[in-house]
């Protein structure tokens, strides 16, 4: 991103906060979830009940398809060749050889490729999509080492793959920043996230922690993270006449089919995306190079092409999470009264995206202090854009923050939760705002209780054998977000069956399940009377599955439409029903129809009302009001964090033995799949903490283990029992009162394996991942 | 992966006949092969497919143990002699690859697996003098944490990853070989080359020479003995460093003891000079400490694998006096 669009970004910053101001000012009745959901205070339906995900017999019998399992007539299949330097010039591909192969339909280069433009990125757009916005195949220029520079289409994927291992591609190398320590030295630019500096001032906080009588003050790094879901990334694409058909692997339909319509010049109803099933997004299921370069070549030859990442191709295509050093020094006086709380530091990042890992907002909102000074700073790296990924900021922000507050502790003398509870605002410490819901206290008495934390062992006083043990804890934080742009349908049929559409997501996590648990209660109806459709871009709603924002998204979409459906359910049913008289505030969804809220026996069933005005279906789409609530009030999810670990003295191995997460994040909708995304987050976070590490050369800026062999993720055996717990405490000012759940999980498991780590051994690691050499 | 013709051996002569020829390869499990050939890597024009040979574990008439090249690992690993006689074995096996792997992968395949070093992997974009001879190697410079620090050159710094292999060495075993000019029998710790400067030939089979047998020689202290492995996560990781031993103590003393190393060299790595200055010396942490030290005396660190070293001893030491206490 240009200087410029820096300084765009900013001003559109400040215009947003004087904006902020008055929101904040505005009365509580004004505000989505001023009045709360009703279903709040639905205790007996489906909300709560541990339902098991609706799919999960379509998928253990293979019959939920992929992206890469529709075969199309006629379809060919596609192989990638990636550039091996990070920039200059591509001279010339030599084809000849490629294109002797049987089979083989084109090879595609930046030659031959039809014209486009540049992908829309994201955040520039409402819809945009693209996770780099740099040209696809459009000129012979050379961006970042593992850039697509040619694709090979083929009869079948042998085929293509062999002949793309015969291509011969000279380049002419110009200099690049490969290296961090090299970015920097050329100069440090401010971060900017969602149109927000990430910079906040509040008093002097240097001179606060120089004034402070305790005080700590250390650099945390993290490093390089690449995006692994175990789906690879995929999508098989037709053109039809005019129109573009996309199956895609896909975390933002909507956005998919704009943002490629922008590339190729066509209306976005031209473009039909959709992805009714995704093994695992995490922020990395958005739209890169391939679906273009798909789209791009089955245009070229007329046919369908499915295109599937290599697991290599994965890691040289779609962003991963960047690295970052942090600084993060706190003051505090004797009781442990934060004075001062600095977080600072800088990210790398490639100038073609828009994600400088935002690693200070944990320390905006989880304590107060008296003085703040919290600052991002880019450094620009010729590398493939960097993207969102579990928790983009949080989870590498808490790393730091939740490691230097059990350094503080012990320079204090307190016991680390007694810390954070010392330091618990009574409203937002950076906004002012009131928080809508903070059971941080419970949150943390009721793990602490579970865990057995009072038994707790000083520092290095535990062994078994050759492991030295110890525990530790630490905090994590995520934002409910709502994102702009929700919409969805209702169509309920005389039956009494329900369909809900809406172009949102499943990427495993349960989606459907919970949002069908959730419409079956505010509806009335059991389960298997509603369908929920989503993952298609024909739907309504433009509906990111990102920054945990789909929960409210959907929740506060159903609600606009289910608004018009009562309405015009009153209307229908006329004088002659038992719900004569009541207004649309005053019914709610009960026993296959509508009811008075304050007399249930007033009741009419869907079918009484349909069949008595001759309506065989009726259909509403409803909107949701813009997402104000998430700036009047200060709207957050947490978590506490409690671990204990092994440490082996001999070899320095780590092995977390035990884990427990305790988590305030709202009502529950689904207790099975989301301890499931609790676990699978926490899971994460383990592997962030011990072993996660992109290898990337400075020499070439080439990642050098692209492959699940050489880029540790836990195994089985790395992954102990995993407790989780939560408050169940509704949010009154979110849908049903319920926050998204899948990113809080991934958030300060880093830092609470480091703090364990430090127990046993008193050993502090301030650098991801714990490999055991650093123990030695 | 290049195109390439199949054909599965049905018997012996006609898998030396077939792998004799220029541009083919033997297949056993297919496990490393496959893969390589899938990064274009190893391009045979031809695989001759063995999997169907010499599967048997035989006991052999000086009561030690001749194992078919064709065994699954897993056939091995459980194999109740295996398990009585030559636990370090059994348990080098278990701790490599997963379970899968292991029913596909084949001893013989298993003693000629390549190295991991991901510069090596890197076919496209990376130098490697495995690969192209002569055309340098940039895992010198670069990651080389899990590289060698024993018996490398300026040409290559890469190490062997199998666990079995290291608990072969330890074992005095012999590998058996035929081709179509005559049957020939190696020591194991012979059969690995180190790299000098010709990394790309890893092993001293001639054209054509088929694996066709491991033979483990009577060992009884090998009743006492284990396999260590140290690795990044709990399982499913190649060794930083491992370590494959047996010992015999008598009134204190080491009266016999074998000593392998893996993760740390081109090749398994017998700690001939560990197990020299063992022998006779009382069997105590000290001497442990001497006799590792010894080993390692002429370890050499790259950037990021200077821990080895001190794991390596570490490790030698824990496994020596963990034998040590089992046999008091």
């Amino acid at each position: 991103m240009s200087m410029l669009e820096d300084a765009k970004q900013a001003a559109k910053g400040m215009a947003q906060q004087a904006v902020g101001k008055a929101i904040q000012l505005a009365p509580d009745s004004w505000m989505p979830g001023g009045r709360p959901d009703p279903l709040i205070r639905e205790q007996h339906g489906q909300i709560g009940r541990p339902v098991s995900r609706i799919d999960g017999p379509l998928k253990v019998g293979g019959q939920a398809r992929y992206a890469a399992e529709f075969a199309l007539d006629g379809m060919v299949y596609a192989a990638l060749a990636y550039s091996t330097i990070a920039r200059g010039r591509i001279l010339a591909i030599d084809t000849k050889a490629a294109e002797a192969v049987p089979g083989v339909v084109l090879v595609m280069t930046h030659e031959n490729a039809p014209r486009m433009n540049k992908v829309p990125l994201f955040l520039t757009d409402q819809k945009a999509a693209g996770g780099v916005d740099l040209p696809i195949f459009q000129d012979p220029e050379v961006h970042w080492n593992g850039q697509p520079v040619a694709a090979v289409l083929a009869e079948t994927q042998e085929q293509a793959d062999h002949a793309r291992s015969l291509l011969r591609i000279t380049y002419e190398e110009v200099p690049a920043i490969t290296s961090f320590a090299g970015a920097k030295a050329k100069g440090k630019h401010p971060g900017v996230f969602m149109g927000n500096p990430l910079n906040i001032r509040i008093g002097d906080a240097e001179e606060a922690l120089a004034a402070a009588p305790f005080r700590v003050d250390q650099a945390y790094e993290t490093p390089r993270h690449s995006h692994n879901a175990i789906e690879l990334h995929a999508c098989t694409v037709a053109w039809e006449g005019d129109r573009l058909r996309v199956h895609d692997a896909s975390q933002l339909v909507a956005h998919t089919a704009w943002s490629l319509a922008q590339v190729f010049g066509m209306e976005e109803s031209q473009v039909h995306v959709s992805s009714p099933f995704v093994g695992g997004g995490f922020g990395g299921k958005c739209l890169w190079n391939h679906q273009v370069i798909a789209a791009a070549a089955s245009k070229l030859v007329d046919r369908p092409v499915r295109l599937t990442l290599s697991r290599e191709g994965v890691y040289r295509v779609v962003g991963g999470r960047t690295s970052t050093e942090q600084r993060v020094a706190i003051g505090a006086s004797a009781d442990g009264t934060f004075e001062a709380l600095i977080h600072t530091g800088t990210v790398a990042m490639s100038p073609h995206n828009q994600l400088p890992e935002p690693f200070i907002l944990p320390a905006m909102s989880v304590y107060g202090a008296n003085a703040f000074k919290l600052e991002v700073d880019v450094a620009y790296m010729d590398m493939l854009a960097n993207t969102f990924m579990r928790a983009p900021g949080e989870a590498v922000g808490t790393f730091g923050l939740e490691c230097a507050i059990d350094e503080l502790a012990e320079a204090i003398g307190m016991d680390p939760i007694d810390l954070r509870l010392k330091n618990e605002p009574d409203k937002d410490p950076v906004t002012g705002a009131p928080f809508s819901i903070r059971e941080v206290e419970k949150m943390w008495r009721d793990g602490a209780e579970r865990f057995g934390w009072s038994d707790r062992a000083p520092v290095a006083s535990r062994r078994e054998g050759e492991w030295r043990i110890g525990t530790g804890v630490a905090g994590g934080t995520y934002p409910y977000y709502r994102m702009p742009g929700g919409a969805a349908r209702i169509t309920l049929r005389q039956d009494g069956h329900a369909t809900i559409d809406i172009a949102a997501h499943d990427m495993g996590m349960g989606t459907a399940t919970a949002q069908t648990q959730v419409a079956a209660d505010r509806l009335g109806l059991p389960m298997d009377a509603i369908t929920f459709n989503y993952g298609d871009s024909t739907l309504p709603g433009v509906v990111l599955a990102g920054g945990s924002q789909q929960t409210a998204s959907i929740g506060a979409s159903v609600i606009a439409a289910h608004r018009l459906l009562v309405k015009e359910l009153l209307q229908l049913a006329g004088n002659d029903s038992p719900l004569a008289g009541l207004s649309v505030e005053e019914v709610g969804g009960l026993d296959n129809g509508l009811a008075s809220l304050a007399d249930p026996l007033r009741h009419e069933t869907y079918a009484s009302i349909l069949t008595r005005a001759q309506r065989g279906t009726l259909v509403v789409e409803g909107t949701p009001p813009p997402p104000l609530e998430t700036m009047h009030w200060s709207m957050h999810s947490h978590s506490a964090l409690f671990c204990e670990v092994g440490v082996n003295a001999v070899t320095g191995e780590v092995r977390v033995r035990r884990f427990l997460g305790s988590f305030d994040c709202g009502r529950i909708l689904n207790p099975k799949t989301a301890a499931s995304q609790f676990r699978g987050g926490i899971i994460m976070g383990l592997g962030m903490a011990l072993m996660e590490e992109t290898q990337f050369d400075e020499r070439k800026g080439r990642i050098m283990n692209p492959s699940l062999a050489e880029y540790h993720l836990p195994v089985h055996m790395d992954v102990p029992e995993i407790d989780v717990i939560w408050t169940d405490v509704p949010d009154p000012h979110a849908p049903m009162g319920a926050h998204g759940v899948g990113e809080i999980g991934i958030t300060g498991v880093g830092a609470a394996v480091a703090n364990a780590i430090y127990n046993a051994t008193g050993r502090r690691v301030r650098d991801l991942p714990i490999t055991l050499d650093k123990l030695l | 992966m290049t195109p390439f013709r199949y054909t599965r051996a049905v018997a012996a002569g006609d898998a030396l006949r077939q792998g004799g020829q220029a541009g083919a390869r033997y297949l056993g499990g297919g496990t490393n092969l496959v893969d390589l050939m899938r990064e274009t890597i190893e391009r045979p024009e031809a695989l001759v497919d063995v999997t169907g040979l010499f599967h048997a574990i035989e006991e052999t008439a000086d009561g030690g143990l001749l194992i078919g090249a064709a065994a699954t690992n897993t056939a091995v690993a459980e194999h109740a002699l295996v398990r009585r006689r030559y636990p370090l074995l059994s348990r080098a096996i278990v701790a490599g690859a997963s379970a899968q792997i292991r029913n596909m992968a084949t001893v013989g395949g298993n003693l000629l697996q390549r190295t991991r070093c991901t510069y090596f992997y890197d076919n496209e974009g990376s130098r490697c003098n495995k690969r192209r001879p002569g055309e340098g190697c940039d895992a010198i410079g670069g990651f080389n944490r899990i590289h060698a620090i024993l018996g490398a050159s300026a040409d290559c710094v890469a190490t062997h990853p199998s666990d079995m292999c290291v608990a072969l060495a330890a074992l005095d075993a012999t590998v058996h070989l035929g081709s179509t000019r005559g049957d020939r029998r190696l020591p194991l710790t012979d059969l690995h080359r180190l790299p000098g400067d010709r990394p790309d030939v890893e092993t001293m089979l001639e054209p054509g020479e088929l694996i066709t047998a491991i033979e483990l020689p009577p060992l009884p202290l090998a009743a006492r003995s284990t396999y260590r492995k140290v690795r990044d996560r709990a399982s499913y990781a190649f060794a930083l460093v491992s370590v494959a031993a047996a010992l015999e103590v008598t009134d204190g003393r080491v009266r016999d003891v074998r000593l392998a190393l893996g993760g740390v060299a081109h090749k398994p790595w017998r700690a001939w000079k560990a197990e020299e200055a063992l022998r006779g010396q009382p069997a105590t942490e000290e001497a442990f400490t001497a006799a590792a030290l010894a080993e390692l005396a002429d370890a050499l660190p790259l950037k990021d694998n200077g821990f080895k070293i001190e794991l390596a001893r570490r490790t030698m030491v824990a496994v020596l006096g963990e034998l040590a206490g089992a046999g008091a």
